[in-house]
């Protein structure tokens, strides 16, 4: 069997099972499971970015937003337009993943000329300078307040009470499933490959006729639309998009999710963008069973989740650089189609 | 031309505070080779614990030397308990670990003072002084001016003229060799992480009452300001450092001055990359060991 073939079997079985997943749970773990999803999106880009091109970005919320912004701009003329149907929102995702493109050619064209700390730097100014981008344009992206995005209710042909957080579970899974198809292709073909030589050793790389520079700014665009993708999905979940939905802050829970999920594994960007959404939950749960008083309930619960990814960072990273799924790999048996 | 005087001398004075905290990046990536990117995080816990004391005792230069006090031990800290035990497999490990003091150190102020911005005192007047009809420097900044003459000097006089501080030199130029010859490489270094985390307290509690108010994410576009900074002079030189903070300095007062103050951030972002892809290696770059 080809590995084409065999990612396109284990994608229809997953998708199968989510779809069974969508009906048997209830509709607020529904929107978790689409939230979740979405973070895949661009977890699963920045883990290909970071693991296997050694490139580190500090600036994948702010990629999510150029998506989020582009579908909430798109969604909402063609909602002035007159335009509907469900072939606008796949135009308004397919333009928020284009824009996302544009956006990760332009800081991969410098990104290519960088390493390291420098990189990383520039990424970072990247992220703080977004809320200034929307402020300074607020004609069109209304500073702090932001947008709202205009969604259609779930197809007729669903029934009339078909949840709508079943049919957002079902847009955002579809996304999900279709980057990770890609991206499974993609880590194991030839660009892959020259991904990960570049990675160890440029000059090797060049010797061996790679295009060390070339490659490195694919990675950052291929990395950036998914993360343009998992934006233009989080803009249809939450139905608004503010530039403090995509501050530093989420750029730097996407990289404390690839990196305890384990870097440049795809599996490990699962289980990074479910620790997105579970930890915070988590944390909510434990600080409501604490006897607090409500201002330092509130405080509390507004930071506990940070601290914990926080730490987790830190633990992981001296302790564990594998991540979740190094140890998950430790523990079962070698197979041997794994490299 | 009253308003071009206005905004060089006001980024004369803001760009003394990117020095220092430029200073603070540099003196950890000589010592290291580790760009501190948790750096603003650790100035702005010292200026809380600074605020904590002036608002016990009512004092400001208690909270001042408290702030220094404690981000010479934050420092040691961070670099015995944390930073040692980075794997130096790649470069990018150190960043992400100090990405993870970011989190945790913003969390676990935002829960004890909660994240609103509270207003922090100055110590002297910030209205402006009248020289000719033009409102110039005020006390503060003068202050600002001074605190920052007095740091570089001792920071030159520490490193030329005493043996702790060619010892430093040495442990991180050859760490081997100087371990060799008895020079206490990894006690040196929890100095150095000491030091630079006291320059950045310093510089935090410079640049804290000039921006909006005491926040956990207070320093998050300062830090970027100075990271540009650090850059422009080039990451090893201190002079550089310096040089570079007036630079920037500058080039953001204009900015903020002619295009608005909205577009500070911007203005830092195109400076970074037009430094970055012109001159790599900063504009006091020394012998050139490394690509950028």
């Amino acid at each position: 069997m080809t590995t084409g073939l065999r990612h396109l079997l284990w994608t229809a079985a997953a998708a199968a099972a989510l779809l069974a997943v969508t009906y048997a749970i209830p509709p607020f773990r529904n929107y978790q499971l689409a939230t979740a999803a979405a973070y895949l999106c661009a977890t699963a880009g920045l883990t290909v970015l970071v693991g296997l091109s050694g490139q580190l970005s500090l600036g994948h919320g702010a990629v999510m937003a150029v998506g989020a912004y582009a579908v909430a701009l798109s969604q909402n003329r063609f909602a002035d337009a007159g335009l509907t149907g469900n072939g606008v929102l796949a135009a308004s995702l397919a333009l928020g993943v284009l824009a996302a493109l544009v956006a990760g050619l332009i800081v991969g064209l410098a990104a290519a000329r960088l390493r390291g700390p420098y990189l990383a730097g520039v990424t970072l100014a990247v992220a703080v300078a977004l809320p200034a981008v929307t402020t300074v344009w607020a004609g069109v992206f209304h500073s702090d307040q932001g947008l709202s995005v205009y969604l259609e209710p779930p197809p007729a042909g669903l029934g009339y009470d078909f949840p709508l957080e079943r049919w957002q579970a079902w847009l955002a899974l579809a996304g999900a499933l279709l980057v990770m198809l890609l991206l499974a292709n993609l880590v194991r073909s030839r660009f892959g490959r020259s991904l990960r030589a570049v990675r160890d050793d440029e000059v090797a790389a060049r010797l061996a006729g790679i295009d060390v520079a070339r490659t490195q700014v694919l990675a950052f665009v291929v990395s950036a639309g998914c993360a343009g993708l998992g934006g233009g999905l989080m803009a249809v979940l939450t139905q608004s998009v503010s530039p403090g939905a995509y501050s530093l802050t989420l750029s730097l829970f996407l990289l404390m999710a690839v990196v305890v999920g384990g870097l440049g594994r795809l599996a490990g960007a699962v289980w990074g963008a479910l620790l997105l959404v579970v930890l915070p939950d988590l944390t909510h749960t434990i600080v409501a069973s604490l006897t607090l008083s409500p201002a330092a309930a509130q405080r509390l619960e507004g930071n506990l989740p940070l601290a914990v990814f926080g730490l987790t960072l830190i633990v992981v990273m001296i302790a564990a650089p594998g991540g979740i799924s190094g140890v998950v790999r430790r523990l079962t048996p070698a197979s041997p189609l794994r490299r | 031309m009253d308003r071009f005087l206005f905004l060089t001398v006001d980024g004369l004075a803001k760009g003394a505070v990117y020095a220092a905290f430029a200073l603070a990046v540099v003196l950890i990536w000589r010592a290291a080779r580790i760009v501190n990117f948790a750096q603003g995080a650790m100035a702005v816990a010292t200026v809380y614990a600074a605020y904590s004391v002036t608002q016990a005792t009512g004092s400001y230069w208690l909270g001042f030397a408290a702030a220094l006090a404690a981000g010479l031990l934050l420092g040691a800290g961070i670099e015995r308990a944390v930073m040692r035990f980075v794997p130096h497999t790649s470069p990018l490990n150190s960043v992400i670990v100090a990405l993870g003091l970011v989190l945790l150190l913003q969390a676990v102020l935002g829960a004890i003072y909660g994240n609103e911005f509270r207003p922090v005192e100055t110590p002297f007047s910030r209205t402006g002084i009248t020289v000719g009809g033009i409102a110039l420097l005020s006390r503060y900044d003068l202050f600002v001016l001074g605190a920052v003459l007095v740091l570089v000097v001792l920071l030159a006089l520490l490193f030329t003229r005493t043996s702790t501080g060619l010892r430093m030199r040495s442990a991180a130029f050859a760490p081997e060799v100087s371990r060799l010859l008895g020079v206490n490489v990894a006690g040196l270094l929890t100095f150095g992480w000491a030091l630079a985390a006291a320059v950045g307290a310093l510089a935090g509690m410079l640049v804290v009452p000039t921006e909006l108010g005491l926040h956990p994410n207070t320093m998050d576009l300062v830090f970027v300001s100075s990271f540009t900074a650090a850059v422009v002079g080039g990451l090893d030189s201190p002079i550089g450092a310096v040089v570079g903070g007036l630079a920037v300095g500058l080039v953001l007062s204009y900015a903020a001055g002619y295009l608005g103050s909205d577009v500070t951030p911007l203005a830092t972002l195109a400076l970074l990359l037009v430094v970055l892809l012109i001159r790599p290696g900063g504009l006091f770059a020394g012998v050139r060991t490394r690509a950028v």
